[in-house]
């Protein structure tokens, strides 16, 4: 499947977005997820399904003013 | 002391974290500060997850409330995402909501603006809208649900100082009662001392601290200006008048001929 992953494709085997955070090595707790758009919550990454083409946002704290 | 939705903060300076040298002359520079509020943003992880928490940890471990921006989103879509992120992430329901409306002087786009802040005020976030100082913009955004405004006094980063303080005096002629925040612009601790002596509740700043030559002298210097700006307005200050009069008594001088 092919998806854009913050600005950048990728061709994944990852089937939700769990699996695809998984699958790209990222971790912690202080990840917050998007999917064209939309926030999926933490809690519905696992159920998540992903569609090809999908943009997935991948975001964490950062300084700012 | 200031209170902001319920919660009292010690300090009517909120500053922000971006641009600083390094994560240490930023912590040294918020507390030099002796601010109470920082603001932090989010943006794309691209390791793995280790770049936002070692920032986080930074940030939890100086003990301040945070408020999240959606800086840099010029839709209503944009901003309200990157809100409920930033609500997941930093588990508050505070929200400094920016919805930039023009590349170069950083404007709000204002329409857009009261709507972002309908749609986020309607989900109990607790908004701090960017906005200019059009009393009629305010008066949207206070219909919308916003219960704090946070006007410019000059473009994000410019320094400038209050460009137009007739505006910032009528805004907060107009509304007594609700807590303004001079949010960006601000060069010098002169200009917080201003719009402090003018009434204004508090001041946001970044840019003039993180990029000075000692942020943490700097820091220390708008905290003191924004605590003599506050006692100022608090102690009935003399209205200026066009001619000279002697502060030393004259019954008593003596006549030399």
């Amino acid at each position: 499947m092919k998806l854009i992953v913050n600005g950048e494709a990728h061709e994944v085997a990852a089937t939700t977005l769990a699996e695809l955070l998984a699958a790209l090595d990222y971790e912690g707790d202080w990840l917050a997820t998007a999917v064209n758009s939309d926030l999926v919550h933490k809690a519905h990454r696992a159920e998540f399904q992903l569609s090809d083409g999908d943009r997935i946002e991948i975001l964490s704290p950062m300084q700012g003013g | 002391m200031l209170e902001l939705f319920g919660t009292t903060l010690p300090s009517r300076l909120l500053l922000g974290t971006a641009q600083y040298p390094s994560p240490a002359i930023l912590a040294d520079a918020v507390k030099a500060s002796g601010t109470s509020v920082v603001t932090v943003s989010l943006r794309r992880e691209m390791a793995g997850g280790r770049a936002g928490e070692n920032f986080w940890s930074l940030i939890r471990a100086l003990g301040m409330r945070v408020l999240p921006n959606t800086a840099g989103c010029h839709s209503v879509k944009e901003a309200v995402t990157t809100a409920k992120m930033a609500r997941e992430v930093f588990g508050t329901t505070w929200i400094k909501l920016e919805v930039i409306g023009n590349h170069d002087t950083l404007q709000p786009d204002v329409f857009g603006l009261v709507e972002a802040a309908r749609i986020l005020c309607e989900d109990d976030f607790a908004v701090f809208p960017y906005t200019t100082d059009d009393l009629v913009v305010a008066e949207r955004l206070l219909e919308a649900g916003c219960r704090v405004l946070m006007p410019w006094c000059a473009p994000i980063g410019s320094a400038l100082g209050p460009i137009n303080m007739t505006a910032l005096r009528s805004m907060r002629a107009h509304f007594p009662d609700v807590p303004l925040i001079v949010d960006a612009g601000l060069g010098r601790p002169s200009h917080a001392a201003t719009v402090m002596e003018h009434g204004f509740d508090a001041v946001l700043l970044n840019t003039a601290v993180a990029k000075a030559a000692d942020p943490i002298g700097m820091a220390r210097a708008f905290g003191k200006a924004v605590e003599a700006g506050r006692e100022a307005v608090r102690s009935g200050m003399l209205e200026p008048r066009e001619v000279g009069m002697p502060s030393t008594p004259t019954i008593g001088k003596a006549a030399f001929s």
